[in-house]
């Protein structure tokens, strides 16, 4: 018991290790938030362009249903490992000139989009039929009426399902860490190695779900506020 | 006649899959006009006034209102429908806005309406049905009725030539159906071109000009008021009258 203790909690290691993860930590805070304001708005374009009505938008529709297939299948170690160290040995000039935290956030970016942009999805097709008819019934014209009468709708009502998935995202960026970024999780391994000592690593998970909670706590009193709301209008 | 209607639909047919909902309907609508569509729910009221928006297309026939035909498809719908208002029996305003933003937006967004031109004409119309204290207000604060003004008050912001008004009634609590169709006989008093599908048939026999009884998507009857409710020659129209009597809608 004392041996475990001292191998997952000793207060030695704790004093020793943590000026590391924090810095690290400060690494996966940095990731998460890009990486959050990318998917917010490239996963409601790829949503939007999914939906675009006929024949002509075929081929984006396409483009968008197959980026969504491919990336919510992949697992992201495998595309943070193709871009973080795939992209730089390419030699393509720019591009393959990123820093590493760069890389990460393009990999969380790109798998989150396509989970992102289901959860849009849901709530574009959960606006009632009427209300779009309604829109354009006053001469708005299929653009206007996403704008200005679906999508502030549709918004409002996936911000739940949407906060969840970011607790997911939050998480992840411990996965890039395999691609050298100097984040949390790599300091803990850092110091594993070092000393045989994994207080590292609890002291990254207190750090992750300190973060976690109140993103939990704050999406289920969005979603109690809504219940009340509804059960006013009824 | 045909030559001089406002609104002129010519063999309109429609059908969703296998049911036909409409089929060779003709009518005519002369400016000013008030036309009452009645018959049993699924008889192809709703389809029509629809089909006159755009909202659906029609399979065979033609459509034309203000002398511009409506089944051609070099026409720009958006365009069309920013002329012809239209209003739901489920009222359908946007949740999300508050009144004057609901009857704001489209005079802003396709007519071009700076914000300011847009409210002052929404409040005028606002003021005519005794609304504007609820102009900040979002929808679900509204009762039924005035949900259903707004609705109108919305159609109208765009100063439309035609409007359809679509059972706007019919999801309405009896006392407070009375507000509704106070505010629509104010539109037939100032010369308002309209088609109303409905199902109170003393409104109808009040305020149309004429009345078309439709049954399985056909107009079987057509005729000035006095003659469709006194006098009605088809067996269905009676029929369909008496169980309206015996229900006391009427």
């Amino acid at each position: 018991m004392q041996r475990i203790l001292d191998l997952f909690f000793s207060p030695h290691a704790f004093r020793d290790v943590l000026p590391d993860v924090w810095l690290g930590f400060q690494t996966n805070i940095h990731m998460m938030v890009i990486a959050e304001i990318l998917v917010l708005i490239f996963a409601l374009g790829i949503a939007v362009v999914r939906g675009l009505p006929g024949r002509a938008a075929i081929p984006l529709r396409a483009l968008a249903i197959f980026y969504v297939d491919f990336f919510r299948g992949t697992p992201l170690i495998i595309v943070a490992l193709v871009i973080g160290v795939g992209v730089p040995s390419a030699d393509a000039g720019w591009i393959s000139s990123q820093s590493a935290p760069t890389y990460g956030i393009a990999s969380i970016a790109i798998i989150y989009s396509a989970y992102v942009a289901e959860v849009y999805r849901a709530g574009i097709e959960s606006i009632h039929a009427s209300q779009r008819m309604a829109a354009r019934s006053l001469g708005l014209s299929y653009g206007q009426t996403m704008r200005y009468v679906v999508l502030p709708q549709a918004i409002r009502r996936v911000i739940p399902p949407l906060l969840n998935d970011f607790i997911g995202l939050q998480k992840d960026t411990a996965i890039v860490y395999i691609i050298g970024i100097g984040e949390a999780v790599l300091a803990a391994q850092n110091y594993s190695t070092a000393y045989t000592n994994f207080t590292g690593y609890t002291v990254a998970a207190v750090f992750f779900v300190i973060l976690t909670i109140p993103l939990a706590r704050f999406t289920d009193s969005l979603i109690r506020q809504r219940e009340l709301r509804e059960r006013a209008a009824a | 006649m045909s030559g001089e209607s406002f609104v002129q639909v010519e063999n309109v047919s429609k059908s969703f899959g296998d049911n036909k909902v409409l089929s060779n309907v003709s009518l005519q609508v002369a400016a000013h006009d008030v036309v009452c569509l009645i018959g049993a729910s699924g008889s192809g009221k709703s389809t029509l006034l629809r089909c006159i928006n755009l909202l659906e297309k029609v399979d065979a026939g033609t459509i034309i209102v203000d002398g511009q035909n409506l089944t051609t498809d070099k026409l720009d719908v958006n365009k069309l429908r920013q002329q012809i208002g239209i209003v739901f029996q489920a009222y359908n305003l946007f949740p999300h806005m508050t009144v004057l933003q609901n009857v704001t937006l489209s005079p802003r967004k396709t007519l071009g309406l700076s914000k300011k031109q847009a409210e002052a004409r929404a409040y005028e119309l606002l003021d005519r049905i005794g609304l504007r204290e609820k102009a900040e207000e979002f929808p679900d604060r509204l009762s039924g009725g005035q949900q259903q003004r707004v609705a109108i008050v919305r159609a109208l912001a765009m100063d439309p030539k035609l409007m359809l008004l679509d059972e706007i009634t019919s999801a309405l609590d009896p006392q407070l159906v009375n507000e509704v169709l106070q505010l629509v006989r104010g539109l037939s008093e100032v010369g308002m071109t309209m088609i109303i599908a409905t199902h109170e048939m003393n409104f109808a026999r009040e305020v149309a000009s004429k009345i078309c009884f439709l049954d399985a998507g056909v107009i079987l009857e057509e005729g000035p008021p006095s003659q469709i409710f006194g006098d009605p020659q088809e067996p269905r129209t009676r029929a369909f009258l008496s169980s309206v009597l015996a229900a006391g809608r009427m």
